[in-house]
């Protein structure tokens, strides 16, 4: 709880591989969610995960930020094994996951739920004996953040419950890139939102990318996703059917590859899969 | 939480201050009774609101932190009860009266341990929960008491009734130690980690499990402190009363629900202050003692105190769902 948001690791050079996933596989009962699925996202990319329902995107991304334990496969950090077992060994190293249900609490102000569950401490003995917080430390670092997001809110004291949709989930994702070291994990961010609304998310997204961290992003929404992807990751029956990105393929070959009615079999492009 | 000194208006903020309103109704109801009745600001008499308000006020202090978590208590007088019993019995027993007060403590913190495993690891109604709790207390006291009421004579036990006189007022030890611990908890709930994780569970549990707030242990710590808390209400009824009694306090539940609600703390978690039971607490004291002295009727006071609960729950409804 003494994460400081002001040292960030430094990140790793863009265009290496930061997370790998190879051969996941999770059963559930006589279902298989996910069949020795692959995943490869690079630093200062943002990677959209796409798929039908059932193609085990979700499935894919709680292995990935710890919340589920894949039955076989690996997946790697940086070229290290690693096994999450909760969400919070994912967050020690680096990987910030922001969910679609804006996960906020609403009386709460925003200074506050930015750090919350890892609030600064003052230094020296009050902090260490009187466990007092640091709020204008918080508030200070808060506002920089935002401001260095570009991220305009009316006063960074108010509460949360008092913005817009679109502004709460910025909240949110501003969290993940405040304490994330190497990627942010999005799960459908502008799935509960308006058009504005997933505009400045979107935006902040593009702004998280430009600062060096990759972005897995999930989402039904194809515009979204060929605004904001650089690759895409295209999932069906619980495999990786094809990775493209949006200038080589359209919207409707895409939701082809999706459905399986066309194969993403373009040299380079899929993983021999399907 | 109190007025900020921030940015902005601050007559702004101090009005949109959930404990505005329960501080308005107190200096009010204050107003009233000082012009109907010499004797209300006497301060011998407003010495006895304080004194009259020491044990359901700090069973009250448990009760917010377990409301602010969205749940409910409602065995803390049972609890609170089962200290003076255990605590009484053992001193009359030639006990060192240290060890049976520290012995009596530590029972009420177990209970209050008790209830929040059962909350936090089986997942379990908090209403139920201690409803049930209250029950098996209220048993054991029962027969712990091995019949009825019997006089605490021991100089510790009471001690919290002692009084020293600051002028012409006299202050209780009980007193000193009710608003320390009102000092202590708004600390903890409004300048630590903790008490943000408190607020946060209350306002949107899963958001907390997700930012990786343990929520299983804070909910455990709420109700461990909550019998603590309870515990030393014990000591506190004694000093009021050298008496063990085991069907004393038996709406103390209720009315520390009471106060926390005029306090302008949310039933539903998350919102509220500590200062607003205190005032909350004072309004229910304040108001019994004023028609008491102006020679009213006092059934008028739970009619009075029903209107302000069902007022202060509306209001918390109405902005509730503003925020929608």
């Amino acid at each position: 709880m003494t994460t400081d948001a002001s040292t960030k690791v430094t990140l790793p050079p863009k265009g290496t591989v930061v997370l790998e996933a190879r051969g996941v596989t999770k059963r559930y009962g006589q279902v298989t969610a996910l069949d020795h699925a692959d995943l490869e996202l690079r630093a200062g990319e943002v990677l959209a995960v796409v798929g039908d329902n059932g193609a085990g995107k979700s499935t894919l991304i709680k292995i990935l930020c710890g919340a589920v334990v894949p039955d076989e496969g690996e997946v790697l950090l940086d070229g290290k094994p690693v096994h999450f077992r909760s969400p919070l060994d994912a967050r020690k190293l680096g990987i910030e996951t922001v969910y679609q249900d804006l996960a906020v609490a609403p009386a709460l102000d925003i200074a506050t739920n930015l750090f919350l569950g890892r609030e600064l401490r003052h230094q020296g003995p009050l902090g260490t004996w009187l466990r007092l917080l640091d709020k204008s430390r918080m508030r200070r670092e808060a506002q920089h953040e935002m401001d260095q997001l570009k991220f305009h809110l009316p006063s960074i004291d108010s509460a949360v419950e008092k913005l817009s949709g679109g502004q709460r989930q910025g909240v949110a994702v501003a969290r993940a890139a405040i304490f994330a070291r190497r990627l942010v994990i999005m799960d459908e961010p502008t799935a509960a939102l308006g058009v504005r609304e997933s505009g400045q998310v979107l935006n902040l997204i593009r702004t998280i990318r430009d600062r060096g961290l990759a972005v897995i992003l999930i989402s039904h929404d194809m515009p979204h996703v060929f605004e904001v992807a650089d690759r895409i990751q295209i999932m069906r029956l619980g495999r990786r059917a094809a990775v493209t990105t949006p200038q080589k393929r359209t919207m409707s070959e895409v939701v082809a590859i999706m459905t399986g009615a066309a194969r993403g079999d373009e040299p380079g492009e899929g993983n021999g899969a399907g | 939480m109190p007025a900020s000194k921030r940015t902005g208006s601050g007559l702004v903020r101090l009005i949109t201050t959930p404990t505005f309103g329960p501080l308005i109704v107190l200096i009010v109801f204050c107003a009233v009774f000082s012009l109907a009745t010499k004797t209300f600001l006497a301060t011998g008499n407003l010495s006895l609101v304080v004194q009259q308000s020491v044990i359901v006020g700090t069973l009250a202090i448990g009760q917010t932190m377990i409301i602010l978590t969205a749940g409910i208590d409602l065995a803390n007088g049972g609890i609170a009860v089962l200290g003076t019993i255990l605590a009484g019995r053992l001193v009359a027993e030639q006990q060192n009266p240290v060890l049976s007060l520290l012995f009596a403590l530590f029972i009420c913190t177990s209970v209050g341990f008790t209830s929040g495993l059962l909350v936090s690891r089986l997942m379990l109604p908090p209403f139920i929960v201690t409803l049930g709790l209250l029950g098996i207390v209220t048993a054991i006291t029962r027969l712990t008491a091995q019949g009825g009421a019997f006089p605490v004579t021991d100089d510790l036990l009471s001690w919290t009734g002692n009084a020293f006189g600051v002028g012409d007022t006299s202050i209780t030890y009980g007193m000193i130690v009710m608003f320390g611990l009102y000092a202590v908890v708004w600390y903890l709930l409004t300048q630590t980690a903790w008490g943000r994780h408190v607020y946060a569970i209350g306002n949107n549990r899963e958001a907390a499990r997700l930012v990786g707030i343990p929520v299983q242990a804070r909910l455990l710590s709420v109700y461990t402190s909550a019998g603590l808390l309870y515990g030393i209400g014990a000591w506190l009824a004694l000093g009021r009363i050298p008496n063990a009694d085991p069907n004393a306090l038996q709406n103390a539940n209720l009315d520390s629900i009471t106060a926390v609600v005029i306090g302008g703390t949310s039933l539903f978690g998350g919102r509220g202050s500590l200062w607003g039971t205190l005032i909350g607490t004072l309004i229910v004291s304040v108001l019994r003692n004023g028609l008491t002295l102006t020679g009213i009727d006092p059934l008028w006071q739970d009619l009075i105190t029903g209107i302000l609960v069902i007022s202060a729950v509306a209001l918390d409804q109405i902005s509730r769902r503003k925020q929608r």
